[in-house]
C-alpha cells in the first residue's frame, strides 16, 4: 500500500439511517483530489470519518488507513487519534472562527500545534517557526493578534498555517473558501496549493463548487446521496461526464453559455436517509428505468469510473 | 385622496422616466464615540453613488462584502435614509418622503433576500406568508391569488398549508419570490437570492426569476457577489467597491473587457470551468488579468 490515504467501504450511519454507503477512495502522495457534491451528499461526513471527528451518535464502519500510521483510524481511541490529528493529518474547516481559540493569540496557537506534537525542540523554536509559517501565508504582523481582530480571509490563512505547521502527509479542506469573497478566495486557494506543493503533502479538497475543484485538483470524486457516483481525472470528468448526475451538475453550473435558460436537474436533493434504494439518483434522472432499482455496479477502474446503468456516451461535450 | 404621490401613477409616467434614479447618494453611519476629545468616527458606506435603471431592464450590482451594495438596496427600497443625495423611483422623489406616503413604493417594489429561512416567519403557514403583503396593503387576500402565485413559482397548491421548515432551501426561495410577487410589483429587487443554494437548485431559481421577469415585465435589480451569476441574468451591471460604483456597462462587455483595475481583479479571481480546463491554476486567479491570454500575461 503506497497511497497516503486509503478509505475502504466506509459506511456512516445514524440510528437507522445510512448517510454514507460503501465509499472507497485513495489519495496518492502529493496528489490533489477533489470531492464534490451538493449539501446532504455525505462529503463532509466522509471527511469527519477520516478525521475521527464524527458526532457521538453517528457511527462509521469500514477501514481508513493513513500512511505512517500502523492502525486503522476507524475505531481507534481518542488517545491514538489525537496523536495523528494535526501531525500526519490536518483539516481546514469552512468557518475559521470556530476553528480558532478566541482567547489565545494566533501566534501562540500556531506554536502550540508544533509543541503538542514535539516537532520543534522548544518554545523559542516554536515561536520562530510560527512567525515563518504566518509569513508564508502572507500574515507577517499578526503574531500577537486575537482571532476576532482579523478578517475572515486572514483567519482562514491562520487556520491554514496551523494545519500545515507539522508538514502533514494529508491536508483535508472542507469548503475552506465558501464564506470568502472571490478575490480573497483566489488568494487562499493559491496559498493552499502552494502549501501542499511545497511540502509534497496530499490534498483532499471538499467543495460544492465545480470550478474551484477544476482549478485546484488533479482528480475528482463526485458524491451524491452518500455514494461516490463517478471519479476520474478533472479534465476527463468535466469534459466527458459519464454519470447522469455529474452530467446534470456540470450543465446546471455552466453560466458561461450565452443561453438565458439553464439546464436544470429536476426536483430537490432528498433529505438525509431519504434517498431511493438502487441508484440514488434515479428519482431525479431522466434516463431512469426499472433496472435502476438495483444498485448499479462500478464500471471502469478505481481511478476512472462511474456507477450508472445508463451512462452518458463517452467523449460527449460537457454542455450537451 | 390628497396624496401627492398619486400624481405619479403609471398612467402619468413619461416614457423617458427611468424606473430608478439614484443621484450622488452618500450614506454615513456614525459609530459610537471612542474618545471625549475627538468626534465620533464615521463609516462611509456609500460615497456618492449615482445610477439609473430603465423600466424593464435587468440591472446587476456586483461587489464584495462590505462594499455597500446592501446599503444601496436598502436606500432604494426606502428601508434606510440617505445622508445626502436623491433617490427617485418611477418619477417620485422618495428621498425624504415619510413612511405613510411610501405606500406606492411598498406595492410597486418588492424584495427577495438571500437567506430564505430568516426572511420567512417560521410560525406562519406558507399561504399566510404569501398573502401577507396583500393583507398589509389592505387588499382582500383571496385563496385564488395565493394558489395562482404558488403555481407561478412551481409549488403545488397544498404547499400553502405547510410551514417554511418543511421545505428545502430552493423551495423556500420560491416561497419568498411568490410573496414578493403578491402585490403585483413592477420592480423586483433580489439580494443574493441564490448564494445559499446548491448548484442544481440554483439553476432552477435563476430560471424562475428570469421567466417571471419576462412574463410580468418586471424591472429587476439583482445583487450578487458572483459576477458570473450576474452575467447570466442581467443586461447591465454596476461594479461596486468601497462605497463607490467603479464601473458600469453592459454585462458582457464588463465581463469580457473590464476597464477598472478592481473589476479586472474581480473578473480574474472567479474560477470557471472553461478556464480551469484550459489549464488555469490558482496563481492565474491572482494574476489580476482575465485569463483569455491564459498564461504569462501578468499585468
Amino acid at each position: 500500500m503506497n497511497s497516503v490515504l486509503a478509505v475502504e467501504d466506509l459506511t456512516v450511519t445514524v440510528r437507522d439511517k445510512t448517510l454514507v454507503q460503501d465509499v472507497s477512495l485513495t489519495v496518492d502522495p502529493g496528489e490533489r483530489v477533489g470531492l464534490i457534491g451538493e449539501s446532504g451528499s455525505g462529503k463532509s461526513l466522509t471527511a469527519l470519518s477520516v478525521m475521527g471527528l464524527l458526532p457521538e451518535d453517528v457511527h462509521a464502519s469500514g477501514s481508513v488507513r493513513l500512511a505512517g500510521v500502523d492502525h486503522d483510524l476507524i475505531g481507534a481511541d481518542e488517545r491514538r487519534l489525537s496523536r495523528v490529528r494535526g501531525r500526519q493529518l490536518a483539516i481546514v474547516f469552512q468557518e475559521p472562527m470556530t476553528a480558532l481559540n478566541p482567547t489565545m493569540r494566533v501566534g501562540d496557537q500556531v506554536a502550540e500545534a508544533m509543541l503538542i506534537h514535539d516537532t520543534v525542540p522548544g518554545r523559542r523554536a516554536a515561536r520562530a517557526a510560527a512567525i515563518e509559517l504566518l509569513g508564508r501565508v502572507q500574515l507577517p504582523d499578526v503574531l500577537r493578534a486575537y482571532p476576532h481582530q482579523l478578517s475572515g480571509g486572514q483567519r482562514q490563512r491562520v487556520v491554514l498555517a496551523l494545519a500545515l505547521a507539522n508538514d502533514p502527509s494529508l491536508l483535508i479542506c472542507d469548503e475552506p473558501t465558501t464564506a470568502l469573497d472571490v478575490t480573497v478566495q483566489a488568494m487562499v486557494l493559491d496559498l493552499i496549493v502552494r502549501g501542499v506543493t511545497d511540502r509534497s503533502s496530499a490534498l483532499l479538497f471538499i467543495t460544492h463548487d465545480l470550478a474551484v475543484v477544476a482549478t485546484v485538483c488533479q482528480r475528482v470524486l463526485v458524491m451524491y446521496g452518500g455514494r461516490i457516483v463517478e471519479s476520474g481525472p478533472v479534465n476527463e470528468v468535466f469534459t466527458s461526464p459519464r454519470h447522469r448526475y455529474t452530467q446534470g451538475l456540470i450543465a446546471a453550473s455552466d453560466l458561461e453559455s450565452a443561453d438565458r435558460r439553464l439546464p436544470t436537474i429536476p426536483g430537490n436533493v432528498p433529505a438525509a436517509g431519504q434517498f431511493p434504494n438502487g441508484c440514488v439518483f434515479r428519482t431525479r434522472c431522466a434516463h431512469a428505468t426499472e433496472i435502476c432499482a438495483t444498485a448499479p455496479p462500478w464500471s471502469g477502474t478505481a481511478s476512472r469510473g462511474f456507477a450508472c446503468h445508463h451512462p452518458a456516451p463517452a467523449l460527449e461535450p460537457a454542455d450537451a | 385622496m390628497p396624496d401627492p404621490t398619486a400624481n405619479h401613477r403609471p398612467s402619468d409616467l413619461s416614457v423617458a422616466d427611468p424606473a430608478i434614479r439614484v443621484v450622488d447618494v452618500v450614506r454615513d453611519y456614525p459609530r459610537p464615540r471612542t474618545s471625549l476629545l475627538r468626534p465620533a468616527p464615521v463609516v462611509r458606506a456609500l460615497r456618492g453613488v449615482s445610477l439609473e435603471v430603465q423600466a424593464g431592464e435587468r440591472f446587476g450590482i456586483v461587489g464584495e462584502s462590505g462594499c455597500g451594495k446592501s446599503t444601496l438596496l436598502r436606500i432604494i427600497a426606502a428601508l434606510d435614509r440617505v445622508t445626502s443625495g436623491q433617490v427617485v423611483v418611477e418619477g417620485t422623489d422618495i428621498t425624504h418622503l415619510p413612511e405613510r406616503r411610501l405606500r406606492f413604493l411598498r406595492e410597486n417594489l418588492q424584495l427577495v433576500f438571500q437567506d430564505p429561512m430568516s426572511s420567512l416567519d417560521p410560525r406562519m403557514r406558507v399561504r399566510d406568508i404569501i398573502a401577507e403583503p396583500l393583507v398589509v396593503q389592505g387588499h382582500p387576500a383571496s385563496g385564488e391569488r395565493v394558489r395562482e402565485l404558488l403555481e407561478a413559482v412551481g409549488l403545488s397548491a397544498d404547499a400553502g398549508d405547510r410551514y417554511p421548515h418543511q421545505f428545502s432551501g430552493g423551495q423556500r426561495q420560491r416561497i419568498s419570490i411568490a410573496r414578493a410577487l403578491a402585490p403585483r410589483p413592477r420592480i423586483l429587487i433580489a439580494d443574493e437570492p441564490v448564494s445559499a443554494l446548491d448548484v442544481s437548485v440554483r439553476a432552477q431559481v435563476l430560471n424562475l426569476i428570469s421567466d417571471l421577469v419576462d412574463e410580468l415585465n418586471l424591472t429587476l435589480i439583482f445583487v450578487s457577489h458572483d459576477l458570473s451569476v450576474i452575467k447570466h441574468v442581467c443586461d447591465r451591471v454596476a461594479v461596486m467597491n468601497a462605497g463607490e460604483i467603479v464601473e458600469t456597462g453592459p454585462t458582457g462587455d464588463v465581463y469580457a473587457a473590464p476597464a477598472h483595475p478592481y473589476t479586472r481583479r474581480l473578473v480574474s479571481s472567479i474560477p470557471t470551468l472553461p478556464r480551469a480546463l484550459a489549464g488555469a491554476t490558482t496563481a492565474d486567479l491572482l494574476s489580476g488579468t482575465p485569463s483569455d491570454p491564459p498564461k504569462g500575461a501578468l499585468a
